[in-house]
């Protein structure tokens, strides 16, 4: 789950990381009562997840009343790379000395936590990775161990930061490994991080991407997930539990487990088509789930035809071939179906099938031979 | 042979009372693994189907001799569930439970590597292991793997490991272990581990790995191919066509800051000299060249 900048720095400071004075809104007139609160000058930031957005002209700085009004209008409701700025937030203009950088994620790889530093903030990490590797200080910290004092003052010192930030930065450092671990973060960043003329440090912005699989033991996360920025077919599919990748084609794919979805798509593509979708059932295809599925791809206009690839491991044949079939009696899909069906009792499922197909509803014995048929069926 | 488990293996199930774990439990009995017992810490004394059901691991491990065990316990409770495992005396653990937090996973991957590194665990959220005709623990139907070899399968994701095994079926082949090693972040055994094995496995001739984008295990996996193995080697990708950042079901698989392609992934594999296949079938077809010529 990503979460916006506000949200971040909501979450930041529930961990006594320092963020400036400020509030999110959706309104004008209270963005300048934020603004009369939070002290002038003020900066008014769009909230949208996607990079560059200050350049698209969705951060401004404004000194009165007048100025948050004039920006505040300006930037509700802007469209950056696609994306619309529904919410901004507003808060104190920081006087900035230096700007660092900071971030904790997992390295895969090592399979440990992956703590990146570097006294060349404001610029995007990858940048600085690119062009001066050495300027990034890093540490792999064993989740067992943590993060003690002396290995991040230790940590802060390799990174060169001004000596006058050491102590705030080491302070800031482990409160922001404690958000991310007892946080259940993928990616707790602070871009920049900086140090103001008088000496304090704190986070000017926060990206946040929380683990998903973490909301039983963070109620408090549904609110994240709420917000989360989906198309309207990703949102119909998640509101069905279905794990569900919006794409640009039009073979609407229906799989289960990721691994054959993604594979589908793939072959899909392999044979000339492209695919409007993504979509896992999971495990199993019984028919309350097939038929949600289904619906979720009838809704996408742009789907001229359905591609069914269901491998039954502990769901048999049988099983499939019922819940598609129940499926087709719930909900009266547009496009043509095919179907291949493999696995277990597939003999059994095929069967139970046969009676029923035609123009609309045909089968093929493999995966490609599948995807031939139903890329064909769209270019009709 | 096989690797990790074989017909002597004795397993018990962490969650047996529970709806999927006797399901899957008995469906492993019924295949002719050794199921030998299942934990509950409120059901000790009783039984599932004739299978004992004991207070802890320790206990289940004292009265059974297991080696093994699989769980099957809910997200929330499967970092102790894994660490009781271990501290029980059981060597490998398999956990089949999906949606478990990844800093639990980081977690306990180094807790058992320290503490406990004779310990082997697959998953979480993976299908488990099949030696075909000896031991199925987890959820593959195992009537769709052929026993007898010559070829080891390893695979990131469920259904993609049954189309492996099941294109190796279709083309007559037989095989000595499946791995399924789950999708998440941070896997217990690794790529690299299951192809180790393979290597040192006589009876294994050859080695199919199925992976996904995301993280760089397929091009760790291909550093260790190209310096460590003679045995030929054939993959499959998926996900070749995934866009940028979209998570596709899978928590690690995802594509970002243009890392993780399946491209990149295999062309790291084909210059190991593995074959990589388009899609499964063809992989399957280019393991069946491999083995007609063993």
């Amino acid at each position: 789950m990503d979460l916006y900048e506000y949200q971040g720095k909501q979450f930041f400071a529930q961990y006594g990381i320092p963020v400036s004075a400020g509030g999110a809104t959706a309104d004008v007139d209270e963005a300048v009562t934020i603004a009369e609160k939070a002290g002038y000058p003020v900066v008014v930031k769009a909230q949208v997840q996607v990079g560059g957005r200050g350049k698209a002209g969705g951060i401004k700085l404004a000194e009165n009343a007048d100025e948050v009004r004039l920006h505040a209008g300006n930037i509700l409701g802007m469209d950056i790379k696609g994306h619309r700025v529904d919410i901004i937030w507003v808060e104190h203009a920081s006087d900035i000395a230096e700007e660092y950088y900071a971030s904790f994620t997992l390295d895969r790889s090592a399979k440990k936590h992956l703590g990146m530093l570097s006294a060349q903030g404001g610029v995007e990490i990858e940048t600085v990775a690119e062009t001066d590797p050495d300027a990034i200080a890093k540490i792999w910290i064993d989740p067992v161990d943590g993060l003690d004092e002396a290995t991040a003052r230790a940590w802060v010192k390799a990174a060169n930061l001004n000596p006058a930030a050491e102590d705030g930065a080491v302070d800031i450092l482990t409160k922001l490994y404690t958000a991310y671990t007892e946080g259940d973060a993928d990616l707790a960043e602070i871009n920049p991080l900086i140090l103001t003329p008088d000496g304090r440090v704190h986070a000017l912005d926060a990206k946040v991407t929380l683990d998903g699989n973490s909301v039983f033991r963070h109620p408090e996360y549904e609110q994240y997930e709420a917000s989360q920025v989906r198309d309207e077919r990703e949102t119909a599919a998640h509101e069905k539990g279905l794990q569900y990748v919006g794409l640009e084609g039009s073979v609407g794919v229906i799989a289960n487990g990721a691994g054959l979805a993604m594979s589908t798509v793939d072959v899909v593509n392999q044979v000339g088509g492209k695919p409007a979708n993504f979509l896992d059932i999971g495990g199993g295809a019984n028919a309350a789930v097939m038929a949600g599925a289904l619906e979720v791809i009838n809704n996408d206009p742009a789907v001229r035809s359905i591609f069914i690839n269901i491998f039954g491991g502990i769901t048999r044949g049988e099983e499939v071939a019922n819940g598609i079939l129940g499926a087709l009696e719930r909900v009266t899909i547009d496009s043509p179906i095919v179907i291949r069906l493999d696995g277990t009792n597939a003999d059994e499922g095929r069967a139970i099938l046969k009676p029923h197909l035609s123009d609309k509803l045909q089968m093929a014995p493999t995966m490609l031979e599948a995807a031939r048929v139903a890329v064909e069926l769209a270019k009709r | 042979m096989s690797i990790f488990v074989d017909e002597n293996t004795k397993v018990i199930y962490q969650g047996l009372t529970g709806s999927q774990g006797r399901m899957y439990g008995l469906l492993n009995r019924a295949y002719g693994t050794k199921v030998v017992g299942g934990t509950n810490p409120k059901k000790a004394g009783t039984d599932v189907d004739g299978v004992p059901v004991f207070g802890s691991v320790k206990d289940a491990v004292a009265a059974t001799g297991a080696t093994a065990s699989c769980i099957f316990i809910p997200a929330p409770g499967v970092k102790d569930a894994i660490m009781e495992a271990a501290e029980g005396g059981i060597t490998f653990i398999v956990a089949i439970t999906e949606g478990v937090p990844a800093h639990d996973e980081a977690w306990f991957f180094n807790k058992l590597k320290r503490d406990f590194p004779h310990v082997r665990l697959l998953g979480p959220n993976c299908p488990g292991i099949i030696s075909p005709g000896k031991c199925n623990i987890g959820i593959t139907a195992g009537h769709i793997a052929k026993p007898g070899g010559p070829v080891g399968i390893v695979s990131r994701s469920g259904t993609l490991t049954y189309q492996a095994l099941y294109e190796l079926q279709q083309n007559g082949i037989g095989v000595t272990t499946c791995v399924g090693i789950g999708g998440d972040p941070v896997p217990g055994t690794s790529f690299i581990d299951c192809l180790a094995a393979f290597q040192a496995d006589p009876e294994t001739k050859a080695v199919m790995m199925f992976g996904e984008i995301g993280g760089s295990a397929e091009e760790e996996a291909a550093a260790f191919i190209k310096a460590n193995m003679d045995k030929p080697v054939v993959s499959y990708i998926a996900g070749v066509t995934a866009p940028a950042g979209k998570k596709m079901g899978h928590a690690g698989a995802i594509v970002s800051g243009g890392k993780g392609t399946a491209k990149a992934k295999m062309e790291a594999l084909a210059d190991a000299g593995v074959k990589v296949g388009n899609n499964p079938t063809e992989a399957g077809d280019l393991m069946a060249e491999i083995v007609a010529k063993l």
